[in-house]
């Protein structure tokens, strides 16, 4: 996908199985580039962690190999992987200071005193740590933990860093201003990470690609605008993002276009995941993308609707209503003068263009 | 609500005492609406309280009492240490010491015999002998409480109760030279009747014994003994060096009546050491059973020495407690240690499974798991008899591993094994298996990822399990008792011996006071060196 170098993460044909009779991790194939910030994103037992774990070490592919910079690692212990780990819950040593948690890493490698302390005081600045050297993990705060492990995976410089929901104990405040933290040393660094996480805004905010997991398998791969404006099929587009989702029969197909029958309406859609003429459908469409009586004749999809349910959130109308045999259909109107005076079961019109819908699978 | 706006207004300087609503203070307020909760709080431990407080505080308050009451010989004879404290310690007691002994001795009320019996034991602590002493001298002292000087001259010499001496005597005074010195006695020998046949007296009356004292010391002062002797020497040689001693001993004699008297019970009455003893110990507290329970005593003149080497068991036994609680608690430790690892790290339904085999002994009985050590152990047991069956050991030379020390180690060790598993396993449960991982992923191979990240955090469960184990062992006593043989008895089977057997009860509690200030210690340490905060017992 991206160029012919040889990428530095590769999973190849891998599958895990802990019980022999449920894969976890079906077939797995996924690329990551030197300096990519790739997440792995799915609903809990999707298998995105066992994904990271096996990289990482602390789980063995069942078949298929993972490679690390042109290197086999099926069989490297994991402290010879040389690969930087965040935990979800930190996992910093409680009987060690900050520093000596940092210095760890550097020790172990049979590092100079002198070199290790100017290290850790370095690694400690780099997440506005520089005072807490002296402190015990128990004393600071969740935020403050986090940046020391995050600072603890990096102190020791490896290539690549796995980042196991870092963030998930978090408050939101807090998370959001990490989540930039965190994107902001990568661009410095330039080391390649691999995050877990099934908080797609996260996912959306951070990465350079996404990997959206289920049920064991890569739904999609790929950038974040991609991966909204234009899911593969209905998982992604439930998954990422609020999502209108309307079920029918194609009618129809021409060229990347088709027809599709909704309860009686007709709606033009992008051709993307059917299975041709005749076979069910899932209408993705998001609601932002949906007009309130829209100009006559700009666009192709055009249907009466009545509204059901208004929710004001502020800078847009969350407005429910039930159009083409669906009464949980979502429109974003913002929240402008022009629109202000829509009430319930008020009949208004709701159009979209033939872009914004993508008819996937069933 | 209106005091409260009105208050933080015009003076915001000085801040008014909070109040409520109606102007009671905040504090007193908040004082009346805990009170009832906390008055059901006591309610509830009340009954615990009180149960704590007769079954555990009020017997170790009472043990350490006991360790240094001393009221024995106080209770039995007030008077004689009355007169005691008078003396200095210089040679023998003056007269009234041996007066008031006589007369608290001779006292035969069931009481006072009784009294007299604990002073026998509590002397015979500080000397082997005091209780025989006590108990015959108490059958004398009443004796001689009605007739001392008889008694006296008897005790001077046995020769006074020969049944020639009286007789001859009764002849000599019929001599002129006898009635001349000794007039009184010579008439009442005339008037004692006594006879040839074996059964007539021997010896005449208590008053003819005093009388006879009195004259003699007379006669010894003026001289006119001298004219006497040579009459008494013709008659019989033994009889005159008799009167002689006497005579010449004849004022001290009357002097000190009762001294000679209890000498003539035992020697013993007349060395001042004796006396010492007895003084030193009527203190109404003494430092004498802790003394022994550390070999040693307090000399006749009240210095601290060791105790003879023969006696000297206690500081080697307290020195084999420790060590062999030591080596316990280090072989549980290593044992426990793995075990506690496997069931902390298992899934839990097999975790679970382990853990009932290792508290399954909690279930069986002490006596049981003892004895089914010794069914093991013995030399004609189950592990001699596979040895020598597989050839590994000739039937001559079996192991002897039950009776001895080895034995009381292995039975402790098996026994004591859950009380090390357990806390050790609740701390290893707590480690998340993410602090290995992180660990590992940091560069740091296994066993360092072991020994620099798991096990400092497995202290807490150490400390707890060695400490519990340690107390424990030091104090066990049943299994010692059961499988240790001579050489496997350990300090609280002493203490026990003293409590059932030699009724030694201050001992005992000296012996259990410095045993449970040795523990207090050990514990003062683990807190200073780990902290008593970082114990955790489950």
């Amino acid at each position: 996908m991206a160029g012919k170098k040889t990428p530095f993460v590769q999973f190849v044909e891998v599958q895990k199985t802990y019980d022999g009779e449920i894969l976890v991790v079906k077939d797995l194939n996924l690329d990551i580039q030197a300096g990519e910030f790739v997440t792995m994103l799915g609903p809990s037992g999707s298998g995105k962690t066992t994904c990271l774990m096996m990289l990482a070490g602390f789980e063995t592919p069942t078949e298929g190999t993972i490679m690390l910079g042109g290197r086999e690692l099926n069989h490297v212990p994991p402290h010879k992987r040389g690969i930087g780990m965040v935990f979800q819950n930190y996992a910093l040593f409680p009987h060690m200071t900050v520093a000596e948690n940092l210095a760890f890493p550097l020790q172990v490698r049979k590092m100079s005193k002198s070199d290790t302390e100017a290290k850790v005081q370095r690694a400690l600045d780099m997440v506005e740590l520089g005072a807490f050297g002296g402190r015990r993990p128990g004393q600071l705060s969740g935020g403050q933990q986090q940046r020391v492990a995050l600072a603890r995976a990096l102190v020791f410089e490896p290539d690549l860093v796995l980042m196991d929901e870092p963030l998930g104990a978090l408050d939101k405040n807090l998370r959001e201003q990490m989540q930039y933290e965190i994107k902001h040393i990568h661009e410095q660094l330039g080391m390649t990470v691999v995050y877990v996480t099934h908080d797609q805004s996260e996912a959306l905010t951070m990465s350079d690609r996404i990997a959206v997991f289920n049920d064991g398998k890569i739904q999609q791969l790929a950038p974040p605008p991609d991966l909204y404006e234009r899911p593969d099929n209905a998982f992604v587009a439930a998954f990422i993002g609020e999502n209108n989702r309307l079920r029918g029969t194609v009618k129809e197909v021409n060229g990347t276009g088709c027809t599709v029958d909704v309860d009686g309406h007709i709606i033009q859609a992008l051709s993307i995941g059917h299975e041709g003429v005749g076979s069910r459908t899932t209408l993705s469409l998001r609601p932002e993308r949906v007009m309130l009586d829209p100009a006559p004749g700009s666009m192709p999809n055009v249907f009466d609707a009545t509204v059901e349910e208004l929710i004001y959130l502020g800078d847009h109308i969350r407005t429910r209503v039930s159009t083409c045999g669906d009464d949980e259909f979502i429109v974003k109107v913002p929240n402008s003068h022009a629109k202000a005076s829509l009430s319930r079961g008020q009949k208004v019109q709701v159009g979209w263009a033939l872009d914004d819908c993508r008819a996937l699978d069933a | 609500m209106a005091e409260a706006v009105q208050g933080s207004g015009p003076s915001p300087t000085a801040p008014k005492q909070m109040t409520m609503a109606d102007g009671t203070p905040l504090k007193v307020a908040l004082a009346r609406a805990t009170r009832r909760s906390k008055i059901r709080a006591l309610l509830l431990v009340a009954p615990l309280l009180v149960f704590i407080l007769i079954t555990f505080i009020f017997p170790i308050v009472d043990m350490l009492m006991r360790s240094i009451d001393n009221p024995e010989v106080n209770e039995a004879i007030p008077l004689t240490v009355a007169e005691l404290d008078r003396w200095d310690g210089e040679g023998m007691p003056p007269s009234a010491v041996f007066s008031a002994f006589v007369q608290e001795m001779g006292d035969r009320s069931d009481e006072q015999r009784r009294n007299l019996g604990r002073m026998g034991a509590r002397l015979n602590y500080e000397d082997g002998g005091f209780r025989s002493l006590v108990n015959k001298s108490q059958r004398a002292a009443a004796k001689i409480q009605d007739a001392p000087l008889q008694f006296a001259l008897v005790g001077f010499d046995k020769g006074w109760e020969d049944k020639k001496t009286w007789p001859t005597l009764d002849t000599l005074a019929e001599t002129a030279d006898f009635a001349d010195v000794l007039p009184t006695t010579a008439e009442q020998l005339r008037a004692w009747e006594t006879g040839s046949s074996p059964f007539a007296e021997k010896v005449p009356g208590a008053e003819t014994f005093s009388t006879i004292l009195s004259e003699l010391a007379t006669a010894a002062g003026n001289g006119s003994l001298d004219r006497l002797l040579p009459v008494i020497k013709a008659e019989n040689k033994k009889l005159a060096t008799l009167i002689e001693k006497t005579g010449a001993q004849a004022g001290d004699i009357e002097a000190n009546p009762l001294r000679y008297a209890l000498m003539g019970v035992d020697k013993a009455w007349g060395q001042p050491d004796t006396w010492k003893t007895i003084k030193n110990v009527s203190s109404p507290v003494t430092a004498s059973y802790y003394l022994n329970a550390v070999d040693r005593t307090y000399d006749s003149d009240g210095n601290i020495v060791m105790q003879p080497e023969w006696k000297q068991i206690y500081v080697h036994l307290f020195m084999k407690t420790i060590y062999v609680s030591l080596g316990v608690t280090l072989a549980c430790l290593i044992l426990a240690y793995p075990i506690s690892y496997l069931l902390a790290t298992l899934p839990s339904s097999k975790g679970n499974l382990l853990l009932i085999l290792v508290l399954l002994p909690f279930w069986t009985s002490l006596l049981v798991r003892t004895t089914s050590w010794i069914v093991l152990l013995q030399t004609q047991g189950v592990i001699n008899d596979t040895l020598v069956f597989l050839g590994l050991i000739s039937d001559d030379n079996r192991i002897e591993m039950i009776y001895n020390m080895t034995g009381t180690i292995i039975a402790m060790t098996h026994i004591l094994l859950p009380f090390m598993v357990l806390p050790m396993y609740s701390v290893m449960k707590t480690i998340s298996p993410s602090y290995m991982r992180a660990a590992r992923s940091l560069g740091a191979n296994p066993l360092i990822a072991f020994v620099r990240v798991y096990m400092p955090q497995t202290v807490p469960g150490i400390g707890a399990g060695s400490i519990l184990v340690f107390i424990l062992a030091i104090g066990y006593y049943i299994t010692p008792a059961l499988v240790g043989g001579q050489d496997g008895q350990l300090i609280s089977n002493f203490i026990a011996y003293h409590m059932q057997k030699s009724l030694n009860w201050g001992l005992a509690a000296a012996l259990g006071t410095v045993l449970l200030s040795g523990v207090l210690v050990l514990y003062w340490l683990y807190d200073r060196l780990v902290g008593i905060d970082n114990m955790k017992l489950g």
